[in-house]
Order: C-alpha cells, then sequence, then structure tokens
C-alpha cells in the first residue's frame, strides 16, 4: 500500500476542516473493507485517512418514534443488525444488512460505507430505499439531506461534493400495516455479491385489503441502485391481490437495464428482476398485516 | 509521510507498544514486527479468513485493519488461544477430527470458531456452517472443521 498519513478524528468539525485543508488528497476511513483493499489494489489515492469510528455521532444507533431512526454513517452491520430496536422496527432492513460479507466484515463495516462505495449490487441500498431513507450529509456549512436514492450517481460514484462526507442515515419512524423486505440471487448460499437484489416496502389500509403507498428498488440491474417509483405508484390505492402484485413486477423488470457480466446474463437478471420483487413484495405485504 | 507511530495495545493479555507506518495492516505487523506468524496471509483482500484475530471481542480480518487503528485496544490472536494448562478445547478437537491437511486456514478457523463459541456456547450445525462462512479452505471440505467446533462446544459445556 502507498505511504499515507492517519487521524482518528475526535469531532464532526475535525472531520470537516481536515478534508477542506487537504483539499481532494484526504478520505474518511469506517470499516476499510472497501477502501484498504482499493487502496492495496491502487484504486485510488489518498494521502490522509480520517478515522471516524471514535466520533459519537457517527457510530450511534438511536431510534424514537417521533424522530424515526438515526444510524451513523460508521456503524458497523453487526451493531446495527443486533440492536433490538432495528430488529423489532425494522427487519426489511436486518434482511439485508445482515447480507453484507461475513461475520469478519459485518463486524467492521459499515451502511455508511457501502452507501459511499456507491456500487450498483450493494445490499444495503435497495433497502435503505423502500424504507424511504435519508443521507445526512456533514460539510462546512452545517448538513445537508438528501434521499438515499439520489445518493449514487454512477457505478462508484456518489452526490457528495469535495469537503463533504456522510454523517449519517436517517429513517422515517416505523409505522402500523408497514412492512418491507430485500432479498437477493446469488449461485451459492452466502458470501457473494447480488446477481440481482430486489427490496418492496408497503402501506396497507386497516382492513389489509388496499394499499396505501409501495415502494420497490432494485440492485445490480443498471449502472446505481435503481428506485422503481412506477411500480410503488401503481399499487397505490389498488386491491392486495396476485394479478396487481405480478403487474408491479412486471413494470420493475420493464424498468431494468442490466448487463451480462461474469454473475449472469442480461437475461437472467431480467427474469429476475419479475421474480425477486413478487416475492419481495409479498414478503412485505405479510409483514405489514401483522405490524 | 512516512513517519512511524507508536501504538500501544493488549496482545495475547501481554501489555505491547511498537511503531508502524499508518499504510501497515495489522497483519503485517503482527507477522513482521512482532513475531507473531501464526495469523496467515491468504488473499489480503477479506475473502478467505486466514488472518482472522479477535479485536475487543469482535472477529476481524486482520488485512483489513490498519496497525494503527489498534491503538488502546485488546487483541486475541492464535498465539494467545492456548494456555499453560494446554491446548484449548478447540485445538484438541480440530486434532482429533483430523479437521485440516495442509493447515494453512486452521489458525482463521480456531480464532473464528473461538469468537462463536464466546458468546454462542452451544451453536447449531447451521449456525457453526453460517459463523464460518467468511473462512475458506480448499483441502478438508469443512465437515470435519464443523464437527470438530460442535464437539469442542460439548466438551466446553460439560467443563462449565
Amino acid at each position: 500500500m502507498q505511504a499515507l498519513d492517519y487521524i482518528s478524528a475526535g469531532s464532526v468539525k475535525e472531520v470537516v476542516g481536515l478534508l477542506a485543508s487537504n483539499n481532494g488528497r484526504a478520505r474518511v476511513l469506517c470499516g476499510g473493507t472497501d477502501l484498504l483493499v482499493q487502496l492495496r489494489e491502487n484504486r485510488r489515492r489518498v494521502e490522509l485517512l480520517i478515522d471516524v469510528k471514535h466520533i459519537p455521532e457517527l457510530i450511534s444507533i438511536h431510534h424514537d418514534s417521533q424522530a424515526g431512526l438515526w444510524i451513523g454513517a460508521a456503524a458497523s452491520c453487526y451493531e446495527i443488525c443486533h440492536n433490538k430496536l432495528v430488529l423489532e422496527n425494522y427487519p426489511g432492513l436486518v434482511d439485508a444488512i445482515h447480507l453484507i460479507g461475513g461475520v469478519q466484515i459485518q463486524y467492521r463495516a459499515s451502511v455508511g460505507g457501502n452507501l459511499c462505495n456507491a456500487s450498483p449490487a450493494a445490499d444495503s441500498i435497495p433497502a435503505l430505499i423502500v424504507h424511504e431513507a435519508t443521507c445526512i450529509i456533514a460539510n462546512q456549512n452545517g448538513t445537508r439531506e438528501i434521499p438515499v436514492e439520489q445518493f449514487c450517481v454512477a457505478p462508484g460514484k456518489n452526490a457528495m461534493e469535495s469537503g463533504e462526507f456522510l454523517l449519517a442515515i436517517k429513517v422515517p419512524p416505523a409505522k402500523e400495516k408497514f412492512g418491507a423486505h430485500y432479498l437477493r440471487f446469488i449461485p451459492r448460499n452466502e458470501m457473494d455479491i447480488a446477481v440481482v437484489g430486489a427490496g418492496a416496502s408497503i402501506t396497507l389500509d386497516g382492513m389489509d385489503q388496499k394499499t396505501l403507498s409501495a415502494r420497490i428498488a432494485l440492485g445490480a440491474v443498471a449502472p446505481t441502485p435503481l428506485f422503481v417509483e412506477e411500480a410503488g405508484a401503481f399499487l397505490t390505492g389498488k386491491e392486495i391481490m396476485q394479478g396487481n402484485i405480478q403487474e408491479a413486477a412486471r413494470i420493475a423488470q420493464a424498468s431494468a437495464h442490466p448487463i451480462s457480466d461474469l454473475r449472469g446474463t442480461a437475461d437472467f437478471r431480467k427474469h429476475l428482476c419479475a421474480v425477486l420483487t413478487r416475492r419481495a413484495l409479498e414478503k412485505a405485504i405479510e409483514r405489514a398485516k401483522v405490524s | 509521510m512516512n513517519k512511524k507511530i507508536q501504538v500501544q495495545a493488549v496482545i495475547n493479555g501481554e501489555e505491547i507498544e511498537f511503531l508502524c507506518e499508518p499504510r501497515q495492516s495489522l497483519l503485517e505487523v503482527l507477522r513482521e514486527t512482532l513475531g507473531l506468524t501464526g495469523a496467515k496471509e491468504g488473499c489480503n483482500n477479506g475473502n478467505c479468513g486466514a488472518c482472522n484475530v479477535i479485536l475487543n471481542g469482535a472477529l476481524v480480518n486482520s488485512c483489513l485493519v490498519l496497525a494503527v487503528e489498534i491503538n488502546g485496544c485488546n487483541l486475541t490472536t492464535i498465539e494467545g488461544i492456548a494456555t499453560s494448562q494446554g491446548l484449548h478445547p478447540l485445538q484438541e478437537k480440530f486434532i482429533a477430527h483430523a479437521a485440516l491437511q495442509c493447515g494453512f486456514c486452521t489458525p482463521g478457523f480456531i480464532v473464528a470458531s473461538k469468537a462463536l463459541l464466546d458468546q454462542n456456547p452451544n451453536p447449531s450445525e447451521s449456525e457453526v456452517r453460517q459463523w464460518l462462512a467468511g473462512n475458506l479452505c480448499r483441502c478438508t471440505g469443512y465437515d470435519r472443521i464443523v464437527r470438530a467446533v460442535m464437539d469442542a462446544a460439548q466438551v466446553q459445556e460439560k467443563a462449565l
């Protein structure tokens, strides 16, 4: 690995100052499970690593019924998946975050890092999109907030400007009659990158008969994780029945424009989009009914 | 640049101080500065688990941790698993079940299994397999490893 400097920062203000004074030559370090590999393979040049794992706001996970869930950008996948409040209120998020690597990776990797790395196949991102999560970005003026679906702009590129960094992810409060699910297809049981991933969330009316709102997002079928707004819009106001679920899955499939690569052909990925969207919706509905 | 940084940590119960460059991985420093060569460099990118160590109770790949990051931490490596009384039950059972062939992955498997039994003393077979999914072995086919871990869990339970 190239020579570099390392600082463990103590506050958000310190990180903002270091990013500004190093003008593009510094990068924030959380778990390092992507970044250290990229540095070792000379895929990035960095002169200063700013470790943010010791800043309270960046590692805290808290939830209240008004403000919703705060996930510090450096909180580890393991911490998130073993947090009682997250497990109780956001099982659809846990589905996705639990899939990121084996236990050794879970203990280090952060969901913030999974977002910043902006892989089209990142498991956490479709799940965050269907939960209407937002990114809290820190900069010299304070913070700004953007929806997760606007955060990734190209493979490996996110919407943050030079001098900014991801402070936290905010997820709206868990509602009644809301359910979500994420699943992916991989050719083995664990430890792999999604061929296709699908997230769905749904809010039902009090009678469990109609959809009040729904969101669908896909991974690994476009240059960025794909929010399929029109599939959710189609379901809104409709009866919960197999024909409508199939149609939403068809709309999601039509919006995908995957490539063929070593993990699967474009045709196979198209096929998976419909199957996985349907299964994600069915499980989300099942959860919504009992929530 | 290149300035060495002083790091203090408790490694296998002993207070240790060392100097390292910020770019050095924990694995590199363990093996080349501290002479703890039990952790192996397999893939050096977080896929194989051969370099596993326990950092403040968490199982991690030492190739994906910078040595400077462990300042003030408590670290257990494979060298810290046996005690002066003898081998750890996991080590005994890996031998009894012949759960290794070339042995290169074995330290990582034993450290990973220790981390599992520390928090789940009586795991099911599927829990063992799931937990060890981040450790690769290209010789044994895993069955003997899983049996050794299950057996070691039973021995530990009886001892309590």
